[in-house]
């Protein structure tokens, strides 16, 4: 037998497999997606569009004020750009675990256990979408416009710093995401809180921190938000931080993302092991 | 008249057992309400007052919006509010339109009981979540609770109004999630329910007085805060009578064409 990617039985062998897995399947829907081309054309400039006025609503705040908690609509737009690019890379690669509520609700999960594929693979690769680049094109589009506006002498250090929060920030979300749809295995009202959690927390990181009252700054570290965009841009915009977080955790955020990952698998898989445990 | 009660009643008590999506709901409206609050108020604490708002009434504003989601409908502008754009797609809106009444009031009447049931639920819910935090504004004399409790009504009655036309457009489109889409986001921005109508510059202040959406959200708000006088009450509940008569004449109009293209396509 050929010795392909399928066969590895190596330590990394489940990690390719389902990087190859991940790959083909979500060719497979974003090929179906591209038949559509028109649907997904008028899609991705219906989601800009309608994104694109979540950023004006910050922006209409920034005519009654030059700078909200010392921070500039410039600054500000870096902030809501980095993050948004994060979260929406995060929601184009695991978005589709929002379903999961409805299969379960549905009965369909079960399906997924029967097959040779891990469960998580499946449901994330099942309602991939390709027009979902929206939510990263526009937050992308927010965040040149925050680079043409700053006048930031941009260097090696900071560019790297921007990729790698970019990158830490997605895994984050990601995990986030995981975490949250596990939740819906147990209860109905899961799914609400889920919500709530991930989209209200892609709303947090839209202002810088400090802004918000004590119990919802202690929540941005716990869950751990604050990881995403605000930490590590106070080193890439140069900004003293009110809050006086030690420094290095500025520079955190990849090792969040590597916790955030882990925590997320082990729920997931803790929580398919009770669903299926308790036969329902 | 009766009848109206009834449909009313029944539809209170229908979205009364989804006790859960209540439930769940109560989860994001708090939360929001405090990230949005937080928010206002940093602009309110750097500028001072802006167009009358003061710290307090920014955070009741944000709090207060947040409990009209589900009367007001602001994210389903024709969409899940009102069944009736599934319905036509389905072909069951046959059924409702050989019952004996009238059609636009049907759905009305249906809408106040949903209404009526997500105010009462989530909607006082998540506004009293604010006070945990934060001292909000409330009427301090009978005469303002009565005025905002009018205004409320009347905002229902203009959102429904809205809603109606965006769900009839169905019966040409077939599928209402464009319209939906688009009303709600229209909506959720010019009703002051991202940020109050106040905020936004001189100019688009102008674009969204010309639309009946402030009259949604940021004028029964202003009233609930206390903002207006007993003439100023008079003028909101004369711009949210206007716009809701407006809309119902609209929605008549283009009910009966859809009606006649009904019939013509012997469905």
């Amino acid at each position: 037998m050929a010795d392909t990617v399928l066969d590895d039985r190596s330590a990394v062998g489940p990690i390719r497999r389902n990087a190859h897995l991940f790959r083909h399947l979500a060719g497979a829907r974003i090929r179906s997606d591209l038949q559509y081309r028109a649907s997904l054309a008028l899609f991705t400039v219906g989601t800009l569009v309608i994104t694109g006025l979540d950023f004006v609503a910050i922006a209409v705040l920034f005519v009654q004020v030059p700078a909200l908690a010392g921070w500039s609509l410039a600054e500000v737009a870096f902030l809501y750009g980095t993050a948004g690019v994060s979260f929406g890379l995060a929601d184009m690669a695991v978005g589709s675990i929002e379903k999961v509520s409805e299969r379960i609700r549905r009965g369909t999960f079960d399906i997924l256990l029967l097959r040779p594929a891990g469960t998580l693979l499946q449901v994330v690769t099942d309602e991939f979408a390709l027009r979902r680049i929206g939510k990263v094109l526009q937050p992308a589009a927010v965040l040149v416009y925050a680079v043409l506006r700053l006048d930031l002498g941009w260097s090696v250090r900071t560019v790297t710093l921007t990729v790698v929060m970019v990158v830490a920030g997605a895994f984050i979300a990601g995990a986030l995401w995981v975490v949250t749809a596990s939740a819906t295995f147990w209860t109905v009202e899961g799914r609400e809180a889920a919500n709530a959690v991930t989209y209200g927390g892609s709303a947090l990181t839209q202002y810088p921190l400090p802004l918000y009252g004590e119990v919802v700054r202690s929540l941005a570290f716990v869950i751990p938000i604050a990881f995403v965009s605000y930490l590590p841009s106070l080193e890439v915009l140069g900004k003293v931080d009110p809050l006086g977080v030690p420094v290095a955790l500025r520079y955190a955020s990849p090792l969040i993302a590597v916790a955030s990952v882990a925590v997320a698998t082990m729920t997931w898989r803790f929580a398919v092991r009770h669903y299926r445990s308790t036969g329902s | 008249m009766r009848v109206w009660w009834e449909l009313a009643r029944r539809t209170f008590r229908r979205y009364s057992t989804y006790r859960a999506a209540t439930l769940g709901g109560l989860i994001p409206n708090v939360m929001f309400g405090y990230l949005r609050a937080y928010v206002l108020l940093a602009v309110v604490v750097q500028a001072g007052a802006v167009g009358g708002f003061d710290g307090r009434d920014v955070v009741t504003y944000s709090f207060a919006t947040q409990a009209l989601i589900v009367p007001i409908a602001i994210f389903s502008a024709g969409g899940s509010s009102i069944d009736l754009a599934e319905r036509i797609r389905t072909g069951d809106v046959v059924v409702d339109l050989y019952r004996p009444i009238d059609f636009q009031a049907y759905w009305l009447a249906q809408d106040l009981g949903r209404a009526a049931q997500g105010f009462v639920t989530r909607g006082l819910a998540s506004f009293v979540s604010g006070f945990l935090v934060f001292s909000l504004v409330v009427p301090t004399s009978v005469s303002g609770a009565a005025a905002a409790a009018v205004v409320l009504v009347l905002a229902v009655l203009v959102s429904f109004g809205f809603r109606y036309l965006v769900a009839l457009g169905s019966f040409w489109l077939l599928d209402d999630r464009g319209l939906t889409l688009i009303g709600g986001v229209l909506a959720m921005f010019l009703s002051g329910f991202l940020v109050p109508v106040t905020f936004f510059p001189d100019w688009l202040q102008t674009v969204a007085a010309a639309s009946p959406f402030p009259a949604m959200v940021q004028l029964p708000v202003e009233v609930f805060l206390g903002h207006h006088g007993p003439a100023g009450v008079a003028r909101v509940v004369a711009t949210q009578l206007g716009w809701f008569a407006l809309l119902v004449v609209a929605g008549r109009r283009l009910g009966a064409s859809a009606m006649r293209k009904v019939v013509v396509q012997g469905g």
